[in-house]
């Protein structure tokens, strides 16, 4: 394990937390404002790959694409809240879960029966195909250093959103104590189909950026959803900047222990069982982290203090 | 001000609000008394539009309100406080008072306006803060203040609404004998000002601020009147009777 390869795998790291933090903030305020357990979250994340895959291959434009395919998530998510979410809310946990679960099923083969069930490639912007040398002969791509600035660029946005302005200051308060906030004279419905719509579009964008690096599959949602829940879990629910913080942790431990865990296991057994065991230990560490920091820190490293 | 007529809930086979009717007039401050259970909270909820009724009708200000949702009643001046100490701990007293200003005038929803700059919603809390006497405290995190404090924060908080009724679920628990004293002072400058509905445990203190007191015993309203007169009611002593902790008899006046 080279020095090089490290800074590899630690930018992959973060550029996989920055996708998981996109997904999670959504996921996080939903929970926190609405105690709403919205299983569906990740299918945001497909359909933003999907739509950015469709207008692509439209407009020939990744930026076209990336322009129109956030509003569509947006519509996607205002219709979903409508039309299925909104009468869930006065339902218990399980309820929600089922229901929502249901509605990864559908979305799932709903895009399998419109776009078919081969992946689907996303061309890079042509101004972002090269790479940056880490060392000789090393390049890491452009396109995935754009990844992190974008997403570090939404976070400050969302950071100035929840803590600088009027909506976000209701945000806060709602997800601290909601029927105070009704109480007081807000329609607590409509700020949650606000915060609601904006969550499903930041999924929707992590899924456009992730686009050209992934193949865009039906059910490609699922597996960051459950990273996602880990997330929101550990940093706290209902908080935007606990959730920031163990996106970027979650998003390391998960891409380093890939790398780092199979090397580490050689040092006490032979090759063929160190590849296996690490592997296995590899993709429990998420967990493991999880584990030990509920241990110390119960309601995550920045709990929502209710009054 | 506030007109009650014939309330009723069930929860199962239970009659929790059992033909309630009542009229709070403008300026007056109301006592809602009774044993535990009585269903006290219950008729609050039902009045600031949390809990649906079963039948009977509600109007504030000569308006029907018995259908409309919880924010749109607050939005027409009934404001509310909870039991339970409600504030944002996170948040410093001005902050949590500006929110219910902001919330108020129905103007949160335009997005982008940035709070700190909003004079005129930081003039207006502070005068809720004012007259709460917590105006000295205003950039105090309300996680950091004594319970006393948070429990008048919370009437700020309330007033910041622009209220043109008071809907307070026990604003004295919890708080200690000096806090009492001082909450009671704060409550009794609103005379006249506001129109308060109060359910509170606090004998004395119900006692020494109630114009009118009207007593729920099983949901059902027993008796309403001045505290003379609620004192002398022999229905009210019986029912009373076996709760030690409620000197009814020993209250000054």
């Amino acid at each position: 394990m080279s020095l090089t390869l490290l800074l590899v795998q630690g930018l992959n790291g973060l550029q996989l937390g920055i996708l998981l933090f996109l997904i999670a903030a959504g996921l996080t305020l939903v929970f926190g404002v609405m105690d709403f357990i919205n299983l569906a979250h990740g299918v945001q994340y497909m359909l933003g790959a999907y739509f950015a895959a469709h207008f692509a291959a439209a407009t020939d434009s990744f930026w076209l694409a990336l322009l129109l395919a956030l509003p569509a998530t947006l519509l996607v998510g205002l219709v979903l809240e409508f039309l299925v979410f909104r009468h869930l809310y006065d339902r218990d946990h399980m309820a929600q879960v089922l229901a929502t679960f249901g509605v990864i099923l559908i979305l799932n083969d709903g895009v399998r029966w419109v776009f078919g069930s081969a992946p689907l490639q996303v061309p890079m912007p042509e101004a972002l195909t090269g790479g940056f040398p880490i060392m000789d002969g090393l390049l890491y791509p452009h396109y995935r250093l754009a990844i992190i600035a974008g997403g570090l660029a939404t976070a400050g946005l969302l950071w100035w959103l929840v803590e600088r302005t009027k909506v976000g200051m209701l945000i806060r308060a709602g997800a601290t104590n909601a029927p105070m906030v009704a109480a007081l004279g807000v329609d607590i419905r409509r700020l949650f189909m606000v915060v609601f719509g904006f969550g499903a579009m930041l999924a929707g964008f992590a899924g456009v950026m992730a686009a050209p690096i992934l193949s865009v599959e039906p059910g490609m949602g699922d597996n960051l959803l459950i990273l996602a829940f880990v997330v929101i879990v550990i940093g706290g629910i209902g908080s935007v900047r606990g959730a920031f913080l163990a996106a970027l942790l979650v998003g390391l431990v998960e891409t380093l222990g890939r790398s780092l865990m199979p090397d580490v296991m050689r040092l006490f057994l032979d090759p063929s069982s160190a590849r296996q065991v690490g592997a296995a230990l590899a993709s429990m560490l998420v967990y493991i982290a999880m584990a030990a920091i509920l241990a110390l820190r119960p309601a995550g490293l920045f709990p929502v203090r209710t009054a | 001000m506030l007109s009650l007529r014939g309330l009723r809930k069930n929860f199962g086979g239970l009659a929790v609000t059992d033909d309630v009717t009542l009229d709070v007039s403008p300026g007056e401050i109301h006592a809602i008394i009774g044993p535990n259970g009585a269903g006290k909270t219950t008729l609050i909820n039902e009045i600031s539009g949390v809990l649906p009724l079963d039948a009977g009708q509600i109007l504030f200000d000569g308006r029907d309100v018995t259908r409309l949702p919880l924010h749109r009643r607050a939005r027409l001046g009934l404001a509310r406080s909870f039991q339970i100490t409600s504030i944002i701990p996170d948040f410093s007293a001005l902050e949590n008072t500006a929110l219910a200003v902001q919330a108020g005038d129905g103007s949160s929803f335009r997005f982008f306006r940035p709070t700190a700059s909003e004079a005129r919603l930081n003039t207006a809390a502070m005068a809720a803060l004012d007259s709460v006497g917590l105006a000295h405290r205003a950039a105090t995190p309300a996680g950091a203040m004594s319970h006393g404090e948070k429990r008048q924060l919370e009437l700020a908080i309330a007033l910041a609404t622009q209220p043109r009724l008071l809907l307070l679920d026990e604003p004295l628990a919890g708080a200690g004998p000096e806090e009492t004293e001082r909450l009671i002072g704060i409550l009794r400058s609103f005379r006249g000002r506001y129109t308060i509905m109060l359910v509170e445990h606090d004998m004395q203190a119900v006692f020494a601020l109630a114009d009118r007191i009207s007593v729920l015993v099983y949901g059902r309203l027993i008796a309403t009147g001045g505290p003379e007169l609620i004192r002398q009611n022999p229905e009210v002593r019986a029912a009373y009777l076996g709760e030690d902790d409620i000197p009814l008899s020993g209250a000054p006046c």
